[in-house]
């Protein structure tokens, strides 16, 4: 959402007087304009992929992933229960010791940069799969997850003969095995952010992804097979939380990398204590995206949206908590509702489709759940005005305002396209605010003044600000969290600090 | 222990031994002894509860009252610790190795008197001791140099696809709880806590239980330097049972479990994940010659994407 270029903008402090209303012949109708998804097979039933090959889980077990967009079912996976954590694992260590430790690094990185290009080769496929099972637009799976997954195997593939220069001393060794867990926001994604550091480091990996998301983790197992890389060194076990648990509790596992809720990635630091596990968590978040009275407009209205609304506001780094000057409160307030009610929600793989679907009925569930709190304590909630399918989970994007920060909606991740809309006088009050919760992921701030965006950004206590943007990604660029939004950096140089033995 | 110090082992707080030895000897004049207090906020309490235990050297002897801190002395530390964060954090990198190498200067001077405590407390010879006090104070040298280097090997400018300038900067994770080195009374502490303040960190720590004196007088020093009141809070006490409540408490960013036994770690670390403390522990490897190790360990990397155009 939004372009990579800035736009200049009215100041929003001059911004005076009612907006015109919207010229009623200048609403377009759109005609549909749907991804085709022939270009895509999807198999009835799919296989563990362990020491480079599918198999059914050893119990037999399998489990339907959905389209949220339907709800119809798109294919049965198999669940991997401990006995195939365990194959897997072995399959890992075997490979981790005979092929992938031991080969060149310039090697390794052949294999990475033959993932990248196959990832770009067969991008639509995965843009259409990962729309179809994530229920995220046709427009972002193929504009940011599907291009960002291939970049991240590309940059990386870089590094793999580079360690030695990489800051971490003459010879920084790989952990061993990496039991990796992600989550169905980003599903490819996420797979690369895990894959592509640990495989350059020389470790080898087991993967395992979301249970709503399982598809295109399976795609990538079979461009791992086409890429010819060796049998072990990937290993994709699908299944749900006790998949990971059995994944992540496995003795042979040396380094755990984890992305998803702050709840598990506590219970994971647990279970990990006192094992001298390697561990890195990715977890949630409740950014304050701050917006000072001199922000340009236009481009401010565009990044709250793309802040907040971006992916369904299923993002962990997401600004979901705007926190707007005072005296521009209105201005903003107003124009963002207009700006709401151009969104355009509905089939995923429409290429005109702003909001698609909220990935789960559980996540759907959760995001109500929050909102009606949000009224419940006294919040005003706006709802833009569109329409929700008949099938499929939905939830359209909305707005409150009076919020306070004792509010369980300024203060609880909802995950969902939800905004809570608070206010503050002065820089100062911006910063208490911003920093006035647990997590630390991310945060944002909007002004024309560039020594104000580095006051801003010393002082907000997070992983990654942006200025001026917001959700921007690039491989080069390190990304993690501060206090409870878990520790560890992944993209960039200092990606690799997670696994390598420093 | 009588009053009158025996004649061949010097009284407490009498750091020249020949000195202390032919005082008594002539009995021309009763040593003034010290009391070991606790050091939170800049002050030196008496622990709130008013335990204290004793400590005794190699032999046996006794050697002082050292103050027993309570759970509350530790809360009291973090919100000490968590009050001077800001300030110390905000400091210039070049303001914060002055501070440090101003605690080297004024360790140095009184050297004979840290030696005489190092020996005491770990039964070391007087030669001994002195090369660790040696080092100690060195360590704080070489420490103090990285305040505004470390910034250049940890940080980044990084080539983003997009009209951006995309920087990295490491940041202090913020209160760090340390639990220090038990047997290495004092170079083992210094090691421990210089790394964690010179990013502009703000530390707890929890002395060598066996033998924390010289880590008392250590906060003598930091109190006269110019460490700000709250950046380092040391307690002396039971390890057993200052630790798990470090581990507990909410508001501490990170812990240094060094000076814990392996039977304790799971446990503690079990007990840091609550609100997922950073967990750095490396065994003895604090004795080896310091690297970047320890003072990576306490930063968080911050990206900042900055937009370029005009």
């Amino acid at each position: 959402m939004g372009s990579g270029k800035p736009k200049s903008g009215g100041d929003l402090a001059a911004t005076s007087g009612p907006l015109a209303a919207p010229d009623a012949g200048l609403i377009w109708e759109y005609a549909p304009a749907p991804e085709s998804r022939d270009i895509v097979s999807i198999a009835p039933e799919y296989g563990l992929f362990i020491d480079g090959e599918f198999r059914p889980a050893e119990s037999g077990r399998t489990f339907a992933t959905l389209n949220p967009a339907t709800e119809e079912s798109l294919s049965q996976v198999a669940e991997a229960g401990p006995a195939d954590v365990d194959r897997a694992v072995t399959a890992a260590r075997s490979a981790y010791e005979r092929a992938w430790s031991v080969l060149p690094g310039s090697e390794r990185a052949k294999y990475l940069f033959r993932i990248a290009r196959l990832l770009q080769e067969r991008s639509r496929e995965f843009a259409v799969l990962e729309s179809l099972d994530n229920g995220k637009p046709i427009r972002e799976s193929r504009d940011v997850d599907i291009p960002l997954a291939a970049a991240h195997f590309f940059y990386y593939a870089g590094w793999a003969d580079k360690l030695e220069h990489a800051g971490y001393g003459a010879d920084p060794r790989p952990v061993g095995v990496a039991g990796q867990v992600i989550p169905w926001n980003f599903p490819l994604l996420m797979a690369a952010w895990k894959l592509a550091p640990a495989l350059a480091a020389g470790n080898t990996c087991v993967l395992k992804p979301a249970e709503t998301t399982p598809l295109t983790a399976l795609l990538l197992a079979e461009v791992c097979q086409q890429a010819g890389l060796p049998p072990g060194v990937v290993n994709v076990l699908t299944g749900a939380g006790e998949t990971g648990a059995a994944l992540v509790s496995h003795p042979g596992i040396d380094k755990i990398a984890f992305t998803g809720s702050t709840e598990v990635g506590k219970q994971i630091a647990q279970a990990t204590a006192g094992t001298g596990k390697k561990l890195t968590l990715e977890l949630g978040g409740k950014a304050a995206n701050v917006v000072f009275d001199d922000a340009p407009v236009e481009q401010a209205i565009e990044g709250i949206v793309n802040g907040i609304f971006f992916n369904q506001g299923h993002v962990c780094c997401a600004g979901s908590r705007l926190l707007v000057q005072e005296s521009v409160a209105d201005v903003v307030v107003d124009r963002l509702q207009r700006r709401l009610g151009t969104l355009r929600l509905g089939d995923p793989l429409d290429k005109n489709t702003d909001i698609g679907a909220i990935n789960s009925r559980q996540q759907l569930d959760k995001i109500t759940e929050l909102s009606a709190a949000g009224d419940a304590e006294g919040a005003h909630r706006w709802t833009a005005p569109c329409q929700l399918p008949a099938s499929g989970f939905w939830f359209p994007p909305t707005l409150f305002t009076g919020v306070s920060q004792s509010h369980r909606i300024a203060r609880e991740e909802i995950f969902g396209p939800v905004l809570s809309v608070l206010t503050f006088r002065t820089p100062e009050e911006a910063v208490a605010k911003a920093n006035n919760t647990p997590y630390g992921l991310s945060a944002g701030v909007w002004t024309d003044k560039g020594s104000r965006i580095l006051w801003m950004a010393q002082r907000m206590r997070a992983g990654v600000v942006w200025a001026n943007t917001y959700n921007r990604f690039d491989p080069a660029s390190p990304f993690g969290g501060y206090q409870e939004s878990g520790y560890g950096r992944e993209g960039g140089r200092h990606g690799l600090a997670a696994y390598l033995d420093v | 222990m009588s009053d009158r110090a025996p004649a061949k082992k010097p009284a407490r707080g009498q750091v020249q031994p020949g000195r202390a030895a032919t005082a008594a000897a002539a009995g021309a004049r009763l040593g003034v002894r010290k009391t070991y207090k606790l050091f939170i906020g800049g002050a030196f309490p008496r622990s709130e509860s008013g335990r204290s235990y004793p400590v005794r050297d190699r032999d046996g002897e006794l050697l002082a009252h050292a103050a027993r801190a309570s759970r509350k002395d530790l809360r009291d530390a973090v919100k000490a610790a968590r009050g001077a964060f800001p300030g110390w954090a905000g400091a210039t990198a070049y303001n914060r190795g002055q501070v440090l190498y101003r605690v080297a200067e004024l360790m140095e001077g009184r050297a004979a008197q840290f030696a005489a405590e190092v020996a005491q407390a770990e039964g070391l010879s007087a030669g001994k001791a002195e090369s660790a006090v040696a080092a100690a104070i060195d360590r704080w040298v070489w420490y103090a140099g990285w305040s505004d280097k470390v910034a250049q090997i940890a940080g980044a400018a990084n080539p983003v696809a997009g009209p951006y300038f995309n920087f990295s900067v490491p940041e202090p994770t913020g209160v760090v709880a340390t639990i220090a080195p038990q047997q290495s009374s004092l170079l083992g502490l210094v090691s421990v806590l210089a790394p964690v303040i010179v990013t502009g960190n703000t530390a707890v720590v929890i002395a060598s239980e066996p033998r924390p004196l010289p880590a008392v007088v250590l906060s003598e020093v930091l109190a006269t330097s110019d460490v700000p009141p709250g950046v380092v809070n040391l307690l002396t006490g039971y390890t057993g049972e200052l630790a798990p409540v470090a581990a507990d408490h909410m508001d501490v960013n990170a812990i240094d479990l060094t000076g814990t036994g392996p039977a304790d770690r799971a446990a503690l670390e079990r007990a840091a994940a609550a609100n997922l403390k950073r967990v750095y522990h490396d065994g003895e490897r604090w004795a080896d010659p310091p690297g970047t190790r320890r003072l990576l360990a306490t930063l968080e990397i911050k990206t900042v994407w900055h937009p370029a155009g005009i």
